[in-house]
């Protein structure tokens, strides 16, 4: 199985996950201050700042575009419910 | 009951601005958390340019009639070009789509934020509706004057703003400087005293999104303002940039502390999570650049220490397991938080148990549902703390106390360890 490493720069911890877990999956078991509302991509609550290697994470769905638009955020930010990390990334709290 | 009687026609508040709302005296709780001695009002506004009539909001289903009334005294259904909604919220959007069958050409104005709560509110189709998303910068003209869109989000829903009628400098704030209070005399300077009413609005309905209120306050305190329009209560012509003033005193921190702040909260029978609680604050005080204080929640009241937690960095919460749960006065504590704002602040849970332990889990995943953070996973010590544990319960606080002043060092860790 492929790793990959993610960094959440806000409490600088980089953990070595499998590809294809979602940012969720990590950022509360390690404290990042990323907080979640929903949890299904639908509130926006989970806004993140991608720093590093935005490519490597999985393409928005059509629902978290939707969000990402209302939310008029920039083209570095992700849902960090539905973001998959696919190779090494950095990320922090938008 | 009231006895004043209300005036059943629209009320001019400024050369082209009409109160077109409803009286509500009768209504004692309101959307389930706050009280109201006296009722309130829903105000919505109806705005004549020479090209074109605007309503500002619209009322609660059940005032519809009165809406309605009011305003076919100063305009016709046709002559309606637009239609502002500056939250969605049902008290404000009620009568909306009666008003949509009666104006179907009007436009909506919303923000962007309203767009995907359009269709689970209104239970119209989104492809039907005529709506314009705007934000800070858009505008709209009235032939004669215009209405500025500010883009207020989160004060107190995420989809809300303000307008602005520039040549009249009337804001119309939606929920901010409202509250409940009811008076047909409707000015500020003519109802009674709404002071309370004022500050415990602001306390439930604002007070979590402070934030956003100084944010928001940023972008209205340069505009002139001969009139703040709000949705419910009094309309405040009478000094109405005191009312500007007032929100950014409640909204600016009372800290005078520099440092980082922890608050270990704990509850206990028979003194296990007590020792643990003062062995952990022991171990939190050894960190620098850091105040660490501690509370048996047996000792005090609720509110004083929502106030506490409000300001601090962090939060350390203590329970025994008493059949199966953590207990009462924690769980007390927990749901009064909900008028703050916890968002990245720094949780921990600890407790003693006797062979199950479900607590100190429980209070974890509810500090991750209040939006903090939980870096260092909780301790559990089973009945009494040895010597070695409370060893163990120094080590908590103080690895706590590293991660909020940022002294731990950059960590790395693997899928397996976490
Ligand atoms: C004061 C207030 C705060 C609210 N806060 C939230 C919230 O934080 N998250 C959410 O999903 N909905 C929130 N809502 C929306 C309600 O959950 C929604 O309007 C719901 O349909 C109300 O259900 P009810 O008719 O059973 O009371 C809030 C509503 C009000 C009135
Ligand atoms: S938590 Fe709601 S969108 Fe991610
Ligand atoms: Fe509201
Ligand atoms: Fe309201």
């Amino acid at each position: 199985m492929s790793k990959a490493q993610l960094t959440f720069s806000d409490i600088d911890v980089t953990v070595t996950v499998p590809a294809g877990v979602r940012v969720i999956e990590i950022s509360e078991k390690v404290g990042s201050g990323i907080v979640y509302g929903c949890r299904e991509g639908d509130c926006g609550t989970c806004l993140m700042q991608v720093l590093e290697g935005w490519n490597n994470l999985s393409s928005p769905s059509v629902l978290e575009d939707k969000i990402l638009r209302e939310l008029m955020a920039g083209k570095h930010y992700r849902l960090a419910c539905q973001a998959q990390v696919l190779g090494d990334v950095v990320v922090k709290p938008a | 009951m009231t006895s004043l009687t209300f005036p059943d026609c629209a009320i001019p508040i400024s050369n082209r601005v009409h109160w077109i709302g409803a009286f509500d005296p009768l209504l004692r709780s309101f959307d389930l958390i706050l009280k109201t001695a006296n009722g309130t009002t829903y105000n919505a506004y109806l705005v004549r340019g020479q090209q074109g009539v605007a309503i500002i909001d619209t009322v609660k289903e059940e005032f519809a009639e009165e809406f309605f009334k009011r305003l076919e005294s100063v305009a016709n259904y046709d002559e309606i070009t637009l239609i502002v909604l500056n939250h969605l919220e049902p008290d404000h959007t009620g009568a909306l789509p009666e008003l949509l069958k009666r104006a179907p050409q009007a436009y909506l104005y919303i923000s962007h934020q309203a767009q995907s709560m359009l269709k689970g509110l209104l239970k119209l189709d989104e492809k039907q509706l005529q709506f314009k998303p705007v934000t800070t910068g858009d505008h709209v003209d009235l032939g004669d004057c215009t209405l500025e869109f500010f883009h207020t989000p989160y004060l107190h829903w995420p989809d809300t703003q303000c307008t602005y009628l520039r040549e009249e400098k009337l804001l119309f704030s939606g929920d901010v400087f409202g509250c409940h209070f009811c008076d047909a005399r409707l000015f500020n300077d003519l109802v009674g005293d709404f002071r309370f009413s004022f500050d415990y609005y602001y306390a439930h309905i604002m007070r979590p999104f402070k934030k956003y209120v100084l944010d928001a306050l940023t972008l209205l305190e340069p505009l002139a303002l001969d009139l703040i329009a709000p949705t419910h209560g009094p309309v405040l012509r009478d000094q109405p940039r005191r009312y500007l003033q007032h929100y950014r005193t409640l909204s600016t921190p009372r800290k005078e502390v520099v440092d980082k702040t922890l608050l270990i909260f704990y509850i206990s029978a028979y003194g296990n999570t007590a020792r643990m609680a003062h062995a952990i604050y022991q171990g939190a005080s050894t960190v620098t650049g850091l105040r660490v204080s501690i509370f048996d929640l047996q000792g005090g009241e609720v509110e004083p220490f929502v106030d506490l937690i409000e300001e601090a960095d962090g939060i350390v919460l203590g329970t025994p397991t008493i059949n199966g749960d953590a207990v009462k006065p924690i769980w007390d504590l927990l749901s009064s938080l909900a008028v703050v704002n916890l968002k990245g602040k720094v949780g921990a849970a600890f407790g003693s148990y006797g062979w199950t332990g479900e607590a100190v889990n429980m209070i974890e995943s509810r500090l991750r549902g209040l939006k903090l953070r939980v870096p260092v996973p909780g301790l559990r010590i089973k009945l009494i703390p040895t010597e070695e544990e409370l060893a163990t319960c120094q080590t908590f606080g103080q690895q706590l106390a590293e991660t909020m002043t940022q002294k731990q060092a950059v960590r790395e860790l693997d899928f397996s360890q976490i």
